[in-house]
């Protein structure tokens, strides 16, 4: 099967969840680099794959894609046959609760702890900015809050769309390996069950893998 | 048992899966949630939705979801819906695109506005014009690109009507009882995506519904 290209950088947390699909299923793929500094991501070439001038995106063939999330169903669906299955859309209960805890995850989980990485960690090492604390102090309110269901939830569920691994969990990973590096990673020895599902999924071939691609401080 | 929604209809995210509900013709069953009593937060209600919110959604054989576009895209298979293009690779993902553009791009302007317009007001609330302007300007640069690609597809995955086209109606119909459904006027693939939309007979029966 020919490869899909994905155009993005791997530092980047949307093309970190792409990437980490590919790595899960074993996919060959290209990765071209997008020069954000320079504008690159809103020049005429990749508005054309990505109108809303973001990262990632994907071609196949003459196919193009754009959205993280989409891009990851896409690669998972194209490469079922790899045996790795994190969609389970063989099944109606458990493809269900997948879509619940991935919309869980872009709706409940990522609006509260993305601003806290992108204030600590992006505004001052790519901006050379200042973190604006109360941001980053009620979004942590916001992700404790988060995290209690999250507690609650993997007490019972090994997973989070249950005892089997899925997307819903590697959805996840991006954002929470860059809070890992800030001051704030300590929220999580509050939530034992959090941290060890945590220490779980980032234990994957495919997460190691991705993750030395992306930023160490 | 058969289906249950929790919440009330005329929130946006509940009418968004009675919108599916009506598109598969399945029947179901609307169980209204009291936020004045805070049972959305109640020990019940949590077990339901453990974010507190609505909808939340049960079905037989123990299916009980919340998040309103995972309950969309249950349903839709459940009943082997058209509107996800499951049977075709490259059309799905077009779904899921510009599912994922309508929530990520479309649905925080939007929904600003009808907030600050329609919601405040009716608590007494002072409008945020400021709010309202800067969320306009925000939604106008959004109905930018989805009027270039409404030019070149009949909707937004294709030259097929989706969930993704219609997971915009709930929001869009507020907005469009507002002042602001002028702003669509410059946009005019746009405003016929509309209009065609709110031909359909599942999306009548759901204004219906959630102006009742």
């Amino acid at each position: 099967m020919a490869g899909v290209k994905i155009y993005g950088k791997p530092i980047s947390t949307c093309t970190a969840r792409v990437l980490l699909c590919l790595e899960e299923v074993g996919a060959e793929y290209q990765l071209v680099s997008i020069n954000m500094p320079s504008g690159e991501h809103k020049g005429p070439a990749h508005l054309a794959r990505n109108p809303f001038g973001q990262i990632p995106a994907l071609e196949d063939g003459d196919l193009v894609l754009f959205e993280s999330r989409a891009i990851s169903k896409y690669v998972l669906r194209k490469y079922k046959e790899s045996g790795t299955d994190l969609l389970k859309e063989g099944n109606l209960a458990e493809s269900a609760m997948v879509e619940v805890w991935l919309e869980a995850e872009s709706q409940q989980y990522n609006p509260a702890i993305s601003p806290i990485v992108w204030q600590s960690l992006i505004v001052p090492k790519m901006y050379g900015g200042t973190p604006d604390q109360a941001i980053i102090d009620s979004s942590l309110e916001k992700l404790k809050k988060v995290l209690e269901v999250y507690e609650a939830r993997l007490s019972k569920s090994k997973y989070l769309a249950g005892n089997f691994f899925s997307l819903a969990d590697l959805s996840h990973f991006p954002f929470t390996r860059y809070l890992m590096i800030t001051p704030y990673a300590s929220v999580f020895e509050s939530y034992p069950h959090v941290k060890a599902w945590w220490e779980d999924i980032t234990s994957r071939p495919a997460f190691k893998k991705v993750s030395a691609g992306m930023l160490d401080s | 048992m058969g289906i249950k929604v929790y919440g009330l209809t005329k929130t946006t995210n509940v009418a968004r899966v009675l919108i599916s509900l009506e598109e598969v013709g399945a029947d179901y069953e609307v169980v209204p949630v009291d936020f004045a009593t805070g049972e959305h937060k109640s020990q019940s209600h949590l077990t339901r939705n453990p974010f507190g919110q609505v909808p939340a959604f049960q079905d037989d054989n123990d299916v009980m979801l919340f998040e309103s576009r995972a309950i969309s895209r249950y349903i839709l298979r459940k009943y082997k819906s058209d509107l996800l293009r499951e049977d075709d690779i490259k059309e799905a993902a077009l779904v899921d695109v510009w599912v994922d553009v309508e929530y990520g791009q479309y649905n925080a302007p939007a929904s600003a506005i009808c907030y600050n317009v329609i919601v405040k007001p009716m608590h007494g609330e002072e409008v945020d014009q400021q709010v309202v302007d800067t969320n306009l300007e925000k939604l106008k640069k959004v109905l930018e690109v989805y009027e270039a690609r409404l030019s070149q597809y009949k909707y937004l995955a294709g030259d097929f009507i989706s969930f993704a086209d219609l997971s915009h109606v709930p929001c869009t119909y507020y907005l469009m009882l507002t002042q602001y459904k002028s702003v669509f006027d410059s946009y005019p693939h746009v405003k016929a995506w509309w209009e065609a939309i709110m031909a359909r007979p599942s999306i009548k029966k759901v204004f219906d519904i959630m102006s009742a």
